[in-house]
């Protein structure tokens, strides 16, 4: 096999991130406390370079480096969700670490690695980069929600995580080798050739597909493998929840993607109960359950959305299970939305939290419509768009879940999921309840830093701009999944 | 006809856009943010009164209509248009919502930018669901009126208002999605996101029933009907008056037209199988939440539990067409019911407007809405105490004013659908000034009941000038309700004809 350095051009994105980590990695050492600020800015800018590296690449499909590594639509565009995602979430650490001794080179270069990771997962074209990526993912997270060293749920939740990862880690590696053994293939569209040849042994396939999906649960916290989300949300500084509770879901959507409809879609949807589409339907309406009724009970904001990511993890799979151009575009439109509003919601806690104040109760939020009634009104937009209701986008992301779901004749699946959606709103209500009904326990204003104010009336208006003209995205969705 | 300038499309975002700018203009100046809303409203007024000056009355066909690409992939446009039953309706929101600004003015020392700009954005999104023709518009814009009726009663409204605001929330909520399930159904049986397409798409009895009691969960909700009323008398008590004023006056009609835009059309068979459970739902509303309502003795809550029997006319007026349309010699019966139920409408929404203005007129002073704290009002406030019979008088349905004309439209309908319907919906002739009057006797009449009442001040400019344009409205619509019937009837008549075909 020889090696073309040309192919290595596909890869530039990957290539100028991981560039970037090297350098403030090595910079950063040699920054005073007082210069941390420059290392912020880099990484910002590693993460713009990137995103322009992403988008003066050609997008047309193409596997590279020996089927390892993949170059397509649906690549690109997840690429740029999880970047943008990535810098808000940045944007959002910083006055938070400063306040608590935190703002350290490595938060920022352990970030830059699991986007790294999740590139890497997103563009993986075989089992084993995929996997290479998923534990570069996996390790920075850690090491991220035991940010505070001084925190003890931080570590308590940092080591939960640990073991639970590992083992779905073992789950997934373990699902890969029977895969291999029934298809002697690595690569996704080797496996998916050998699977609709129909040679592959049945019984080890399936148990190889079963243990795989454990790994996708486990990584997007799908009921029953969702033990570890509510702990590590609650336990992680908040802007950690922030990057951990929205940027990896596209890099889990991405894996599910590339593992179920492009190398198992031999198992797919017109299998039925037979391959993934009843698992995923199991998970997704035990998800779509206890995530929206266990949420009803929590005072703790940071669980509470825990809980109300593991409902719109639901979602996400229900837009899977249906298949097909309009199920996976509907799943993916779904995944982009939801990080965008998740690192809103945990953004505006990390800008209301203070020196000595976690903003983590919902009543930290009482009278904020008092305090700041613009941060007040983007709070607002975020909570009704993870409730779904117009003229916010997540409206349209659930509207398009549906119409997927009962394009495939699964009406009953439509209808279960908007009777959760109700209950759920319930609690978002809460949110919104004491943002507005209630009097603030302070007066003092809120002040935010200018970077953090302008990101967050981004995010907010987002919800708004997309919920008027969801098309625009709709559409790079669907041209996305139809260049599979 | 179509506009040669986008009329509704302005009607529907001068309000939302003044109301995001009234809410930028903050609280330093409340003065400002006020005018400017009074401006807006006035404005939005006036320009929705072009909708009838250019209105056709010849024809059933949807005017001013609009139509431009929204969701491509998905079909979904942004299709407005107006008829003879969404256009009357418009100019009684846009109406309204001008009185309610006047009537915040002074009372809403809280936030008054924040309040004024949801009712701005409220009236936007309520005109967009009138002239909503495209199935998804019509639901984002269902929908998104929840988002400023929360606000306003959780945050401006009683002691209560937390509880009531989400049980609000949730019960339209819960009736709505069920909503969203059967519009996506039908845009997969015809392709199409189109109310219009709709109407004329080809469905199967089991689909048309399914439908039909999707339909009903959201609409029966917001009328409300019995027995899904009960959010009704606990929003009203505790929101603002404002906020009760849009609630009774509109938010209620938009169930109502939701049955003859959606339900009537889109399943006509199911509406025929069906209809003996909406006309016993609504003869209990006429009868026994009239008796409810004799009991209360919240001022509030007298009034929302009269909405509700007075709204029973209204789906009781839509519903009755089936049976007079399967008798073989009535003819006009059909059109006269659905007219009353849409003069009834109307009627209702000034009426009961200007019942909850004339509550909030004695709330601001005596800050109690209990009829027991009352009585000898008329001594300390005789102005007032004028306008409050006349309204009390309309609301009981006394020949003249506009609350006689609806309710007797559909007593002689229902009287060729069969003698026992009208007679139990005659029955609120009785029971509506009883209770009406009654509460009017202890509130107004009598001697001077306590220090409180001793110490009022008659009513000032601002508030006269409001009830006075009710009165007017009451009145013309009572004495000459012709204007109104024909803007209606090229629409109605289209209605009826379309309905008597099945559709199987």
């Amino acid at each position: 096999m020889d090696f073309n350095a040309s192919t290595l051009l596909f890869l530039l994105p990957e290539i100028v991130l991981l560039s970037a980590i090297a350098v403030i990695l090595v910079l950063d050492l040699f920054l005073d406390q007082s210069k941390r600020m420059f290392t912020y800015g880099l990484s910002l800018a590693a993460l713009v370079a990137t995103m322009a590296a992403v988008m003066l690449g050609d997008s047309s499909s193409r596997v590279v480096m020996h089927g390892a590594y993949v170059v397509d639509a649906m690549g690109s565009v997840l690429k740029m969700a999880l970047l943008s995602v990535g810098i808000f979430a940045f944007i959002y650490s910083r006055r938070y670490l400063a306040d608590r001794n935190l703002f350290k080179g490595e938060f920022y270069v352990l970030g830059l690695l699991a986007i790294l990771g999740m590139m890497i997962m997103v563009s993986a074209g075989s089992f084993l980069s995929l996997y290479l990526g998923l534990e570069l993912l996996a390790l920075s997270l850690y090491a991220l929600v035991a940010f505070d060293g001084d925190s003890k749920p931080g570590s308590e939740a940092a080591m939960k995580y640990f073991v639970l990862g590992a083992l779905a880690s073992g789950m997934l590696l373990y699902g890969i080798s029977m895969i291999y053994g029934a298809t002697g293939m690595l690569d996704f569209a080797g496996v998916a050739k050998v699977i609709a040849g129909g040679q592959a042994d049945q019984t080890v396939l399936t148990f190889g597909l079963v243990f795989v999906l454990i790994g996708i649960a486990f990584k997007f916290g799908a009921v029953p493998f969702h033990m570890w989300a509510p702990d590590v949300y609650q336990g992680a500084p908040v802007v950690v929840t922030a990057f951990l509770g929205s940027v990896p879901k596209i890099a889990a959507f991405a894996m599910a993607m590339r593992i179920l409809a492009e190398s198992m879609g031999g198992l797919g949807p017109e299998m039925g109960w037979q391959g993934w589409q009843g698992m995923l339907i199991i998970l997704a309406v035990l998800s779509l359950a206890l995530g929206n009724v266990v949420a009803l009970v929590q005072d703790n904001i940071k669980r509470m959305l825990a809980y109300s990511t593991i409902s719109h993890v639901g979602f996400i799979f229900l837009g899977l299970l249906a298949g097909g151009d309009k199920g996976y575009s509907a799943a993916m439109f779904y995944t982009i939305i939801y990080a965008l509003t998740a690192v809103g919601g945990f953004g505006l806690l990390a800008i209301i939290s203070r020196k000595g104040l976690e903003a983590e109760y919902l009543h930290d939020l009482k009278g904020l419509n008092k305090r700041s009634p613009w941060l007040a009104a983007m709070m607002l937009l975020i909570i009704f768009s993870m409730a779904g209701v117009p003229p916010t986008v997540g409206f349209f992301a659930k509207l398009f879940v549906l119409d997927a779901l009962v394009n495939a004749d699964l009406l009953w699946l439509a209808l279960v999921a908007v009777f959760f959606s109700v209950i759920g709103a319930f609690y978002y209500l809460r949110v919104i309840k004491v943002i507005y009904f209630d009097k603030p326990e302070s007066e003092e204003p809120i002040v935010a830093n200018a970077d953090a104010r302008l990101a967050i009336s981004v995010n907010g208006l987002a919800m708004l701009y997309y919920g008027i003209f969801p098309a625009s995205l709709l559409a790079v969705c669907q041209a996305a999944i139809a260049a599979l | 006809m179509s506009a040669d300038w986008p009329i509704l499309s302005a009607v529907i975002w001068l309000p939302v856009l003044g109301g995001l700018l009234v809410a930028f203009s903050g609280d330093k100046a409340p003065n400002v943010s006020r005018w400017l809303a009074l401006v807006v409203s006035v404005l939005t007024f006036l320009l929705s009164l072009l909708l009838y000056t250019g209105f056709d009355m010849n024809t059933a066909a949807m005017q001013f209509q609009e139509n431009i690409p929204w969701i491509e992939s998905f079909q979904v446009n942004y299709h407005l248009g107006v008829d003879g039953i969404s256009m009357p309706l418009i100019i009684l929101t846009t109406f309204i919502t001008i009185l309610v600004v006047i009537a915040g003015w002074q009372v809403i020392q809280y936030k008054p930018s924040q309040y004024m700009a949801a009712f701005l954005i409220m009236e936007g999104v309520m005109v967009g669901v009138f002239s909503a023709l495209d199935a998804m518009l019509f639901y984002v814009f269902w929908e998104a009126m929840l988002i400023p009726m929360f606000l306003i009663i959780g945050i401006w409204g009683g002691p209560n208002r937390v509880y009531a605001t989400i049980k609000f929330f949730l019960y339209t909520f819960l009736g709505s999605v069920f909503m969203l399930v059967a519009l996506i159904y039908m845009y997969f049986q015809s392709g199409s996101m189109s109310i219009l397409d709709f109407h004329t798409l080809k469905l199967g009895l089991t689909e048309q029933i399914l439908i039909f009691l999707a339909f009903l969960a959201a609409f029966a909700v917001k009328v409300p009907m019995w027995p899904v009323h009960t959010w009704l008398p606990d929003a009203h008590v505790e929101a603002p008056t404002g906020g009760s004023v849009i609630l009774a006056a509109i938010m209620l009609k938009i169930g109502g037209y939701g049955f003859l835009r959606f339900s009537l059309p889109i399943t006509p068979d199911a509406s025929k199988e069906l209809d003996w459970l909406i006309i016993a739902m609504s003869l209990i509303a006429v009868v026994y939440i009239g008796f409810v309502a004799l009991v209360q003795q919240d001022m509030k809550k007298l009034i929302a539990y009269s909405s509700i029997a007075h709204m029973g006319f209204v789906t009781l007026g839509f519903f009755i067409a089936f049976i007079i349309l399967a008798k073989p010699d009535v003819d006009s019966g059909v059109i006269l019911g659905m007219q009353g139920g849409m003069v009834q409408m109307v009627s209702h929404g000034f009426i009961s407007a200007a019942m909850f203005l004339c509550v909030g007129v004695l709330y601001d002073r005596m800050h109690s809405r209990e009829i027991a704290d009352y009585g000898g009002v008329v001594n300390t406030m005789p102005w007032f105490a004028a306008f409050m019979v006349f309204f009390a008088m309309a609301n009981a349905g006394l020949p003249g004013t506009s609350g006689f004309v609806g309710e007797f439209m559909v007593i002689v309908a229902s009287f060729k659908a069969d003698f026992w319907f009208a007679f139990l919906a005659a029955t609120t002739l009785i029971v509506g000034a009883a209770y009406t009057l009654w509460m009017v006797k202890r509130v107004v009449f009598g001697d001077i009941a306590n220090d409180n009442v001793a110490a009022l001040q008659d009513i000032n400019k601002r508030e006269a000038l409001v009830l006075t344009s009710l009165a007017i409205a009451v009145l013309v619509l009572g004495l000459w309700p012709e204007p109104l019937v024909q803007v209606m009837d090229a629409s109605i008549t289209n209605l009826v004809n379309h309905i008597a075909v099945p559709k199987l």
